[in-house]
Order: structure tokens, then sequence, then C-alpha cells
């Protein structure tokens, strides 16, 4: 009988290039620059790694397909390697195959690696692609901004607040994420903003502005993982386990069928609902310390806090309003500026939020250092990512925890 | 454009109907057959359903595939129905009337389409319309509202104007000379043979339909000895000259004005000319005034640049979006037509749930059986908004690019893009209705494609 990935799998070591428009920059180079980081934060030699996995989204963009970019990048010496894709996903998706191996016993050391060079496209935006060759003679040819935008019209009509009201909301996720960022060096965007900036940006797709949306750029991001006896011989004493690890995708529902109102992500609460089991968190609310989710769109952050368990059906507005996911509320959510300021690598991003969580978690995150209501360091984060649309996408949830002694 | 031209200067006031970007001669003529027929079930043929649908244009899309059949499958109606193509010919409508009539005891469906191309500063650009016609003939039955008394046709290759095979615009000759030289001598001719095979009188012809401007039209029915018959204007001043959709829009406008047992003599005119008469039947007194109702819902266009690069005219850079390969797969188009272009889902025959596009297994999350799908027709249902954006930064011919999840009534979700709306016109639970359209355009390949959108109902 399974009894789930829970302290199975603990991380040995995490890197993270600087996110940001990285002209002179390939994705091998980024590759390398968050693999020096992983090893020398791990503290073994590259060869002792025995399988990898490569999450890269837009191949046809950068790296060309398969997991063969990562292994002549990084000089593998022809170990296992695996691509992985799943939409926005892909990152953490990347974690669960190398979790899972060592979990299984296959390996003891393995390496995630995720990476995405969008800035070779030549223009601003994200690159266009078929959605299918069915799907694209039936399908509107929308954009990632027009999909997400339509979460607030839907929730604005449901919850009966108006778009005014809703959009004050939204401001404050931009600004607070801008805020958390002014502490991260490895961030693309530091600069403060404030509401009024948000609101008054040039329109992208009704009701969201350009300051509702991340940007796009290019990064790095990798976990090599083991068993918590190797971590331990590796001399570390405090350990981030793997607490859960958990995927919910669309089957078709939200895209066919009436039950699905288009105000939320109905894979979000199911995949969180199976996190917080693994992990054995009753009360996500008080347990858990951080959070890193996937604010690709201000919208997109305001339900999933809802989505999550966080917040109450029609409340996060308020809660997010009264600061509970600022920096200094219950549940400071984006610490390190999230897909807002970091942009979004789409590769890379599952395992960037991880990186925050890992440093957190071992009270390495310098100035953007956060301390647990009990005056500890928090012991519990959560990170979550939606690969896709609200119609259509995969929504991942992970738990990272202090290994107990 | 009166800086350009004299003669423009003098017509400067006036309506014109103009085809959104999204519409040409194929998707006009399937909301005026849908408009004529009422919903179709989807299912092989009823009984009223036509047996034979004829597609009359001079501007269909495709110089080669068969527009008749798409036309015929947008209308949900079975492969067996005999589809035929007239091209040409601004004789077009009228001379698919005539071929209906001659087959007696068949149900054929006419449809008229034009969307006229125009050069910039044209006097065309301001007389010409894009509209499309669709009548059904067959039968005598008691709904019926008008019985073909007689015809005559007659050819003469009279070069007015013209367009070569590929061309982009026609090329019209001095009006003077058309109105004096062919006009009033060719037209009278046709209408006194016409009369007189049907044994009356030009005094007992009660309308006078004729495919010419108005004071053409004036000089011709006086000429025809048909002065005092009367003449509708609002066609062409509110539509213009729809080519081969003229003669049965202004047929339509004749039956709309007309009692029972009044003739009609309807005139098409394109290097020749069709007479054809016909008489009113009881039909007309409670006749659905669509053709007044469809001029009365039109949409007014502000812009005269947006309109030039609608039409093709204005190379507007749209960005790098607008680069994106439009490639189909035809033998996925194809195997999924039904659905795509006869808007044609699945209903469960297990849950009951309507979906689209209809799929192996049911998506209904508490059905989910496999096989169980019966052909669903949805072109013809309605739905409500139920999310909605205006997307500034995709790519659209006409910004900005509004799509949103589209709740059918009954049951079913689609995320469908809504057209013939402008920026904040769309609330959340709107009711919408469903039109035939132009999806995208592969320019690299040459391949218009097309599907079902929605728009306020």
């Amino acid at each position: 009988m399974a009894s789930g990935i829970k302290d199975k799998v603990v991380i040995a070591g995490m890197g993270c290039s600087r996110f940001g428009e990285r002209w002179s920059c390939g994705p091998d180079d980024l590759m390398v620059e968050a693999f020096d980081e992983a090893i020398g934060d791990a503290g073994l030699e590259r060869d002792r790694i025995e399988a990898a996995w490569l999450g890269v989204f837009f191949d046809e963009q950068s790296t060309g397909k398969s997991s063969l970019p990562m292994s002549m990048a990084l000089r593998l010496p022809n170990i296992p390697t695996t691509r992985v894709e799943n939409l926005c996903a892909t990152g953490t998706e990347a974690l669960r195959g190398a979790v899972y191996a060592v979990a299984a016993g296959a390996c003891d050391i393995a390496l995630a690696m995720g990476v995405e060079k969008l800035k070779d496209t030549g223009f601003g935006g994200l690159p266009e692609r078929t959605k299918g060759t069915f799907e694209d003679l039936y399908l509107p040819s929308s954009t990632a901004p027009g999909a997400f935008a339509q979460l607030a019209s839907a929730y604005a009509e449901r919850y009966k607040i108006t778009m005014p009201e809703l959009k004050r909301a939204m401001a404050h996720i931009s600004c607070k994420s801008h805020e958390n960022a002014t502490r991260n060096p490895k961030a693309h965007l530091r600069n403060r903003i404030t509401e009024q900036q948000v609101l008054d940006a040039p329109a992208v797709s009704y009701p969201l502005g350009v300051l509702d949306c991340c940007g796009v750029s290019d990064g790095a991001a990798c976990a090599i993982v083991t068993t918590p006896a190797i971590a331990r011989s590796l001399g570390k004493r405090d350990l981030v386990s793997v607490q859960a690890l958990q995927l919910a995708p669309s089957n078709g529902v939200e895209m066919g069928h009436q039950s699905w109102d288009g105000t939320h992500t109905l894979t979000t609460p199911l995949a969180a609902q199976r996190a917080y089991r693994e992990a054995g968190i009753l009360n996500p609310r008080e347990q858990i310390d951080l959070i890193e989710v996937h604010d690709c769109f201000s919208i997109t952050e305001l339900v999933l806090m809802e989505d999550l368990g966080l917040s109450d059906l029609g409340r996060a507005p308020h809660d997010v309003l009264d600061g509970r996911y600022d920096r200094d509320g219950s549940i400071p959510c984006q610490i390190d500026g999230g897909l807002k300021c970091f942009g979004h690598p789409i590769g890379a991003t599952g395992l960037r939020m991880a990186y925050e969580i890992y440093l957190q978690l071992l009270g390495r995150a310098g100035d953007r250092q956060l301390r647990a209501r009990s005056g500890r360091g928090p012991s519990i984060g959560l990170t979550h990512n939606l690969g896709g649309i609200p119609n259509r996408n995969i929504a991942s949830v992970s738990i990272l925890g202090l290994l107990a002694a | 454009m009166a800086w350009a031209s004299p003669p423009v200067r003098k017509q400067i006031l006036g309506t014109r109907a103009v085809a959104n970007w999204d519409e040409d001669a194929l998707t006009m003529g399937v909301e005026a057959a849908r408009s004529c027929l009422g919903p179709s079930s989807g299912e092989p043929q009823r009984e009223l359903d036509p047996q034979s649908l004829l597609f009359c244009s001079t501007t269909s899309p495709f110089a080669d595939r068969d527009s008749a059949v798409v036309l015929n499958a947008a209308l949900g109606f079975a492969d067996s129905v005999e589809t035929l193509n007239l091209a040409s010919s601004l004789r077009a409508g009228t001379g698919g009337l005539i071929a209906a009539a001659r087959r007696v005891g068949t149900r054929t469906l006419i449809v008229a389409s034009d969307a006229r191309p125009t050069r910039a500063g044209s006097p065309q650009e301001l007389t010409y319309g894009d509209a499309a016609a669709a009548m059904l003939v067959g039968p005598s039955s008691p709904a019926a509202l008008a019985a073909i008394v007689a015809v005559h046709s007659v050819g003469s290759d009279f070069v007015d104007h013209y367009r070569m095979s590929g061309a982009g615009f026609d090329y019209a000759l001095e009006e003077r000379w058309v109105r004096d030289e062919s006009l009033t001598t060719l037209v009278p001719k046709a209408v006194a043979e016409l009369l007189s095979a049907a044994g009356c009188g030009s005094e007992s012809v009660r309308h006078f339909a004729v495919a010419a401007g108005a004071a053409t039209a004036k000089r011709i029915a006086d000429a025809c000895g048909l002065g005092s018959a009367r003449r509708n204007e609002t066609v062409l001043n509110d539509c213009g000259d729809a080519g081969a959709a003229l003669p049965l829009l202004l047929l339509s406008a004749a039956l709309e004005d007309a009692q029972p047992g009044e003739l009609i003599l309807l005139a098409g005119i394109g290097q020749g000319v069709d007479a054809i008469l016909l008489q009113a039947h009881a039909g007309v007194s409670n006749r659905d005034p669509v053709l007044a109702r469809t001029l009365a819902r039109r949409r007014e266009e502000p812009s005269y640049v947006r309109y030039l690069s609608h039409r093709g005219l204005l190379d507007v850079d749209f960005g790098m979006r607008a680069e994106r390969d439009q490639r189909t797969a035809h033998s996925v188009a194809y195997r999924k037509r039904r659905a795509l272009t006869g808007f044609t889902g699945g209903r469960c025959r297990r849950c009951g749930t309507v979906q689209f596009p209809p799929s192996r297994l049911c998506v209904n999350p508490e059905c989910r059986a496999a096989d169980t799908q019966a052909p669903y027709r949805l072109a013809d249902s309605g739905g409500r908004v139920k999310t909605f954006t205006e997307d500034w930064q995709a790519y659209a011919a006409r910004p900005p690019y509004v799509y949103g999840n589209i709740e059918f009534a009954e049951g079913g979700n689609l995320l469908m893009e809504i057209t013939d709306i402008d920026s904040g016109e769309l609330q959340v639970n709107d009711a919408v209705r469903f039109v035939f359209r132009i999806k995208d355009e592969d320019r690299a390949r040459g391949f218009r494609r097309y599907f079902w959108k929605a728009t306020k109902a």
C-alpha cells in the first residue's frame, strides 16, 4: 500500500540563475549557472549524480527536443536523462521525476533542472504556438493574459464585487510582490510600484493592465535530491524534505461541461487537498508558513488563495487587502517576488519557487528571511504551479518542510 | 475620399452595406439561408429540407472548391442534397431562380451572395454593397409567398463592366453609354416579350424590381411602360448594389410590400436580362419582414481607415503575432468536418449531456461513458456569456480580440470568439447566438478557413 512521498527524499543542494532578459546567455549558460551553484551547495561532484530530469517548455524557441541539451551542456557522464513538459508545471514535473527515482530506490542521487530561454523570439510576449491540429481549427487564438483575464469577469459577477474593487485587490497583489523583490538580487524586476500605477497601466486584456501581468524572461533553477541518509553523510544537518508532490490535470470538464463556472481553477483544490493529505497537514492556514503560487497574472494569485483553501470563497479580495499575504502577514505569498518579478521562464519557475522555500527553511534567505509566529524560522512551505489556462490546465502543489530530526 | 475625385463628392451622403472582416460571400450566404429556412435539426433530410442547393455569386471565395458543398454542410443538411454553383455573372441569382422554377417538383434553395471589392476612391466604393439573399423554391403550398408566372431570358455581350478571373476589382464603363445603348433598349424588349408570353399588359404589373441604380431604374421603367409600378428604393439606399444578390433583395422587398394577387416583375441584369413575372400569393399577408429587420439591425463603421484595412486595401503592421503560421492539417479538417462546418457536437445517450466537440468519452464527470454520443447540432441553439475578455495583445483584424466561455442553452461549454462587437459592449450573462464566419487565413498557402462564433443575440 503506497504511503506517499513524505520525508523519503531530501534536497542536497539547489541553484538558481539570475532571472531576466539575459541577452548574453543561451539556455546552456543558464543551466551551467544554476548547476554550478547547486553542486557547490550540495558539496558533491557532478559524476555522483546518477539520473537527471530536464524541464523545458518552448523547446522550439530554444533548446530543441529531448533531454540531450542538458546532458550536453553539463557534460553529464552519459547517465539516464529525461525531458519532461507539463506546461507551466514543467519545473515541478522535473522535480517529481528526480524525487520519485530516489524514493523508488532506483538511484541515490538525482538532478532536476528547469530552464527556459524566452528572449530569442525577437519580440516581447510569449511566442504564438499551435494548440493542436484540431484545436487550432475551432478554438480562439487566445493569449495567456486573455485566458486568465476571464477569471475576473466571472469572479466579479459571481461574488457581486465591482470591477474597480476587484482591481484594487489585484493591484495590491502586484505591489506586494514588487516590494518583496526589492530584497532579491536574482529577481528580474526589483522596482517598487504603487497601486495607482497598476490601475493606470495600459490595458493588456480586460481587465488586466501591464502591471497585472508577469513579464517574459530567461532563467534556470535546479535541485539535487537524495535520501536523508546520504544527505547526512555529506555533512548536512538541517534537511529540507519533500513532504508532498501532487498534480491534478483537467480532463475536459472546464472546457466542455456546464458545471464549471469560470471563477476558479477546478484542479488546484484537488492537487492541494491531495498534497495536504500526503504531507499530513490538517490546518493549512495555521501550519503553512509561506507560499509561492502561480501569479502569472494578479487575478490568478487572488483566485488561488481560495483554491488552496487559504481564503474562504469570495473572501480573497478582502484578505489580500487586509495584508494576510503580505510579507508581514500570516501567510506570506511570493516572498521572493513571484512570477511577477522573476518573470516566467516556464521550465524553470517551479524549481525557482522550491529554491526560495529551500532557502527560507534553512535560514539562508538574507534580507528576505521570514520568522514564523513562534519566533523561529519557517518550517513548512508550499509551491503551486498552474500550467495552461483556467479552462484547461495542470495544477501542481508541492510541500517542502524541515525534516524532523 | 472627396479630395480625390469630384464625382464622389456628389454622392457623399449615403449608406452602403460593408461585410465585417470575418465575412465573405460564403458566410453571408450561410446567414441568409439560415434566416430563410429557420433552424435545422441536423438530422438527415426532413420533409421540408431542400433537395437542391444553388450558390450564386460573382465573388465566391474559392475559384475551385465547392462553396455550395460548404454551405450545405454549414446548414447541417445531408450530403445527398444536390449542390450547384453559379458564378461569373450578375445574373447568377436570377439565373438560379429561373433554373429552380424550371425544375418542377423539386425543392431548391437559392442563395445569392456577393461581397464586392472596390477600389479606394472609386464610384463603386459608394454604390456597391455586400449582401446575401436566400429563397426557397418548390411545389405549391398554402404558405407560399408567390408563384413564378413567366420567364424570359436574353443574353447580350454588352460589356458594361467586367472582371477577369484573379483580378481584384471590377472595371466599369461609362454609365450614360450603358444606360442609353443597352439598358433602355434591352430591358424593355425583354419585358415586352415576357408580358406577351404571359398574356398581360404592363399596366397590370404592380411592382417593378430592376437591378439598376435609381435614376437608370426610372428611365428603364418608363421605357417599359412600368412608370407607375412601385419601385423599392431602400435596398439601394441602405445596402447598395449587392451584385448577384441584388435582384433577390429587390424581390424580397417587393414581397414585403405586395398584397395577394399582385404582379411583380423582376429584371436581373448582367450582359443580358433575366425577366421574371411573379404573382404574390396569400402567404404575403403574414410575411415576416426579414429584409426590413435586417436593414434596421446594422452597425455603423465609423472608421474609413479600418474599413480599408479590412478590405485588404491598406497594409497595416499588426506586429509579429500576425506572422503566425496558420497551416491547416486538411486530414484533420476533413475528419472533423461535421463538428467544424456543421457546428455539430454530441449528446450523450446515457446522461443527456450536450458537448462540443463530440468525443469518444462523455465529458460529464458523473458519466464518462464510451461511444454514447449522438450528433447534436449547436448552430441554431444559443447561449450566454459565462466569462469574457477583450484582448488587446492578441493579433486581431479588428482589435480588441473578444472571446469567452459560452454556456450553451442546453448545457455544455465552449471557449469562443465573439464577433460584431466592440470594446465595452459585452457583459457576463449576455445572451448570444452563433454565426458562421471566417476564422482566419493562411496567407502563405492561400487558404481561408471558417468556424462558428458567438454574437450578441
